[in-house]
């Protein structure tokens, strides 16, 4: 359990620091307000966790029951080519996917709050849109498009004459899922990077223009300080996001089975062996060090968002 | 729209700088150019979303003989309509209302607790506040799939697995939703309120609901835009949970649907698939629109600040 | 607040223990069986009544549950779609583990059985006297719900092998129906030339299709007794399937199309892929799933690699099987009866499912039943012929399910790299035994 608190994570917490602190008495009063949401939030994630790291001291097998097994598990994840491959993948995709997402929703977010747009609330509602879609119809929505036989891909071959490589190949389907995800998630971003803009002081803005600041010095020198907040919690959770890649490979899966192995992901690695192997404590070893790993990462890019500040 | 309402309330300076200087930072002059640009994104977002639409109004076997991007000979989008609705008994509604339930109850909840917890993040200073987030994000981190096992041997223990609480409980958190409460009370609850209110010997409680929450009513109904969306889409918990179809959540029963061609002699009703996932995203777009305003004013919470 | 807290603790507390006691229980359960009726009691326990849960995706059940309360009118029968295939046997795991929620009766097919009649979490039927049905089923079925000297499980329905062809694209470029493999390869080489646009058929690695196809090749790669397992992928019988999609694989024979994806349906549809090898389930499929294909579509024998031994396998079916966690054991079997020998059957034929039972099977009803869609023809005729020739000494592993969901990560490369296919079946062969040794198997050579 301690390993989830790292004292040193809790030292700057990733929001801007709010700026009066008169109000603050040290004093119970505060717990009253968090416990309900901190009560569900042991019950439906520190008390599986808990329970993870136990089983992941055992070994159950098919034949032979239970044994408990010390760290084994750990050891065997370490020498698990699998789970390296896996890890390597997501690294892959989070040092390329997960700028490009962010940049497209910082771009839109500035277009949209700059009011320079035609239009702009449908802009915004219209690009927020595909994260509302649920999993199961963007599958039927991607295998059409990424179809490269009756799907939009081979329409475009056959209309132009052309041939484009199969998006579902072994060598493209990591792209083809970062371009999912990219389309679910750039709205969401963008939302959360427009609310920050939206909460910056117009006079900031005034005093700006009237020393003759242009557009791009007005972003650069007020509007991205001033989200920096947000830029390191929208970071923070993509890299979440891009450790725990599951939805889109596990869809696709159907479409590329051959692509996407059952440990492209370390979360596909877990469910393979929870759910299809019934290895759940050598899955449980797994999550577990994914977690920590998370964490680490996490970390170092909140050290290094809040230094810039500084 | 927006923008130009909460201008207008602004006082004196800005109204009269506007008159001098038209095209100010309140009133930039529209960009033809910037609206193309993002109008590759805006294209880029709705393409798939068009694919959806336009099949919807295909029959089974128009989906596999028309091109995708365009519309079949026959117009079959109401009879799919009502076919979505009917079949088997209208089930289709059954999970409609489920899905209702979760998500009152689920992204309710979850947006209350967040409103909560934000709040004690933002204004009071308590024994362990600094881990609260550090935690939260740590368990967020460790992938679900690996928990989901765990979790359902827990919950089959309390007797909660195939009932609604199995769906509702994980849903009440929203580690986002938490983060952005934090922020937007810190924000919007000016301390000096809180402290004329405890002078005047408001309780907590009292001062929370009567000058805290109308306060953050703008960022509550963002937060809730968020919870509602994730418990509406909420797919893998229910999988593991529900057994009982008249329990299932709309996404559920649409991949139940979408299994059913590839049993043995289970009859393939992708155009079902296609018009009831439609029907599935329909009312969170309605809703979106509808909160449209709130959020707007909301996430303009600027004016609160000057 | 704290209660809610305590609660949860206690939970956690509640599920390891049950966790570890299940697990022991396991281990100490292996092989009593001690579970039984006789008939009597069976027929006592339908008129007292009660209720029961099943656990099946089979479409044909919801009839056959009406007609059973009807007939029984104090039984009550929970029919649940708890997911097709794998979702509802990982929802059984769950439940067997958490002691909870286990249904009475679930469908599981044949493949898959091992993993469940293992560790007796599903009940031998033995002591119900299912050992007196042995000769009511088709031996492939009924070798299939049978492992360690027990019965765990009543055969629903059985899928013999035969091969779907396209009449109207075999006529149009003139390819006669392969009686042989060797045929086959030479037709696939023709139809392929004359519409490069036309594959004899689609694959994209599928570990069922090719068990199957290793099977009626007279391979027979798994050697199970008890927990001492072989797993080898070098004899005659799979050499020849190898040798056989090598072939394919490498002229480009085979559309890169995976089965059931909606791909797939425009392929059968517009001419793409020609013909399917595959279980007697299937014409409810295509009749519902492809209704223009009515008319051009038509049943012949699985190709033979010996025309003077004709040798058949199956693909998918299932069997209904009673959890070993259900308290209501005769109920269950009175409903597996009914369902599955009784007359259940012929509701079930009625709506298009297959037989695995010999006398429906032998039927001239049956036998002479013309199929509109596949022109008129007496495809039962092909089917039955093929269960009767289904080579017997097969089986699966007590893995398989996890063996088969692996297929893709190594076999599958031989689909799109330069991996053989006989490599590719190496990697599987290693992924599985090392899978074996993992579970405590012994791993025999």
């Amino acid at each position: 359990m301690t390993t989830l608190s790292p004292p040193t994570m809790a030292g700057r917490p990733a929001a801007p620091p709010p700026r009066k602190r008169s109000t603050r008495r040290r004093s119970w009063v505060g717990w009253g307000f968090i416990a309900p949401f901190m009560v569900v939030f042991a019950l439906v994630f520190l008390a599986p966790i808990a329970y993870s790291i136990y089983l992941s001291l055992f070994r159950e097998q098919m034949v032979g029951g239970t044994s408990f097994v010390g760290l084994d598990n750990y050891q065997r994840a370490f020498d698990d080519p699998k789970f390296w491959e896996a890890l390597g993948r997501v690294s892959l995709f989070l040092v390329i996917q997960v700028p490009i997402m962010l940049g497209i929703a910082l771009l839109v977010a500035l277009a949209i709050d700059s009011g320079r747009l035609y239009g702009k609330n449908f802009f915004r509602i219209a690009i927020f849109m595909p994260y509302a879609v649920p999993a199961v119809v963007a599958t039927l929505m991607w295998g059409f498009i990424y179809g490269s036989r009756f799907g939009l891909v081979g329409n475009i071959n056959d209309t132009f004459n052309v041939s484009l490589p199969n998006p579902l190949s072994p060598d493209l389907v990591l792209a083809s899922i970062g371009n999912i995800v990219t389309w679910e998630f750039v709205g969401y971003n963008m939302l959360i990077f427009y609310a920050a803009l939206r909460v910056i002081p117009h006079s900031l803005y005034e005093a700006a223009e009237i020393d003759g600041a242009s557009q791009l010095r007005m972003i650069t020198a007020i509007k991205l300080p001033a989200i920096r907040g947000a830029l390191v919690i929208a970071t923070i959770f993509s890299i979440i996001g891009s450790f725990q890649l599951f939805n889109e490979p596990s869809i696709l899966q159907n479409l590329a089975p051959n692509a996407i192995t059952t440990y492209f992901t370390p979360n596909l690695f877990t469910y393979s062996l929870s759910f299809s192997g019934q290895q759940h404590n050598y899955a449980a070893t797994v999550a577990i060090l994914m977690g920590l790993l998370t964490m680490v990462v996490a970390y170092v890019v909140q050290l290094r968002g809040m230094r810039k500040e500084a | 729209m927006a923008a130009t309402t909460t201008r207008t309330r602004r006082p004196g300076p800005a109204l009269r700088q506007r008159r001098r200087r038209p095209h100010s930072v309140n009133h930039p002059r529209r960009s033809t150019l910037l609206t193309v640009l993002t109008g590759l994104v805006l294209v880029y977002s709705l393409v798939p979303l068009a694919w959806l639409a336009i099949n919807a109004t295909k029959t089974q076997p128009g989906l596999f003989d028309s091109f995708g991007l365009w519309f079949d000979s026959d117009f079959a989008l109401w009879s799919n309509i009502t076919d979505t609705l009917t079949y088997d008994d209208g089930v289709f509604v059954r999970w409609l209302l489920n899905t209702l339930l979760y998500v009152v109850a689920g992204a309710g909840g979850a947006t209350f607790l967040a409103v909560l917890g934000g709040y004690a993040l933002a204004k009071f200073q308590f024994p362990g506040k600094r881990a609260v987030f550090a935690v939260v994000i740590g368990a967020v981190a460790v992938p679900g799939t690996a928990l989901a096992v765990p979790t359902f041997l827990m919950f089959s223990e309390m007797g909660l697995t195939n009932t609604p609480w199995a769906v509702i409980i994980p849903s009440l958190i929203s580690p986002f939703g938490l983060y952005l409460m934090w922020v937007f009370a810190a924000d919007a609850i000016p301390g000096e309120l809180l402290e004329a209110a405890r002078i005047d010997g408001a309780s907590e409680l009292r001062t929370f609901f009567r000058v805290s929450l109308p306060l953050m009513a703008p960022g509550i109904v963002t937060v809730l835009l968020f919870t509602m969306v994730a418990t509406w889409n909420n797919y893998f918990l229910p999988l593991i949970m529900i057994k009982d179809p008249d329990w299932y959540p709309l996404t559920l029963g649409l991949n139940a649907w979408n299994a059913q061609a590839s049993t043995a002699g289970g009859e393939a009703i992708f155009n079902l698939v296609i018009t009831g996932s439609l029907l599935t995203i329909l009312p969170l777009i309605v809703a979106f629109l509808l909160l449209q305003r709130y959020w707007q004013s909301g996430l303009a919470a600027g004016s609160v600040k000057e | 607040m704290t209660k809610t807290a305590r609660r949860a603790l206690r939970g956690v507390g509640l599920a390891t223990v049950v966790a570890l006691g299940l697990t022991a229980c396991g281990s100490d359960d292996g092989g009593s069986g001690d579970a039984g009726a006789s008939a009597d009691e069976v027929t006592q326990a339908l008129e007292e009544g009660g209720e029961i849960t099943v656990w099946a995706w089979e479409p044909t059940l919801g009839q056959v549950v009406e007609d059973f309360q009807a007939e029984y009118p104090n039984v009550k029968v929970n029919l649940v779609n708890a997911g097709t295939a794998n979702d509802q046997y990982t929802a059984l795991q769950n439940a067997m583990q958490a002691g909870s929620g286990v249904p009475d009766v679930a469908q599981i097919e044949y493949y898959a059985m091992g993993q469940f009649s293992l560790n007796e979490s599903i009940t031998d039927l033995s002591g119900f006297g299912a050992g007196e049905l042995a000769d009511s089923y088709s031996p492939g079925p009924w070798s299939a719900v049978q492992a360690n000297d027990g019965i765990y499980g009543l055969p629903m329905d059985s899928g013999p092998m035969a091969l779907y062809y396209n009449k109207d694209l075999f006529d149009e470029y003139g390819i006669e129906v392969p009686t042989t493999w060797d045929e086959y390869l030479q037709a696939a080489r023709d139809l392929h030339e004359a519409n490069p646009n036309a594959y004899m058929t689609n694959d994209t690695g599928d570990g069922g299709f090719a068990t199957s196809m290793i099977w009626q090749a007279g391979g027979r790669p798994y050697q199970v007794d008890g927990t001492e397992v072989g797993i080898d992928f070098s004899d005659e019988g799979s050499t020849r399937f190898i040798d056989l999609w090598q072939q394919m694989l490498d002229e480009d024979l085979l559309a890169p199309i995976t089965s059931w994806s909606d791909e797939w349906f425009q392929g059968m549809g517009d001419g793409t892929i020609a013909s399917l090898a595959t279980g007697a389930w299937m014409p409810a499929n295509l009749e519902s799933s492809l209704p223009d294909g009515a008319g051009s579509w038509r049943v012949a024998p699985l190709p033979q690699w010996d025309e003077n031994a004709p040798a058949s396998a199956e693909n998918g079916g299932s069997a209904l099987t009673i959890p070993d966690a259900s308290s209501k054991k005769e109920l269950a079997y009175g409903f597996l009866q009914y369902a599955n020998a009784g007359d259940g059957v012929a509701t079930r034929l009625e709506n298009g499912a297959f037989p695995a039972t010999t006398a429906d099977l032998n039927s001239e009803e049956f036998l002479s039943t013309e199929f509109e869609y596949f022109g008129g023809q007496r495809a039962n005729e092909v089917f039955a012929e093929s269960a009767a020739n289904v080579a017997d000494d097969w089986s699966y592993l007590p893995f398989q399910v996890y063996a088969n969901s692996i297929f893709n990560d190594t076999a599958g490369k031989a689909y799109v790299s330069n991996t053989t296919l006989a490599e590719g079946l190496a990697q599987w062969q290693d992924a599985s035994r090392r899978y074996g040794e993992e579970q405590g198997f012994t791993i025999t050579d």
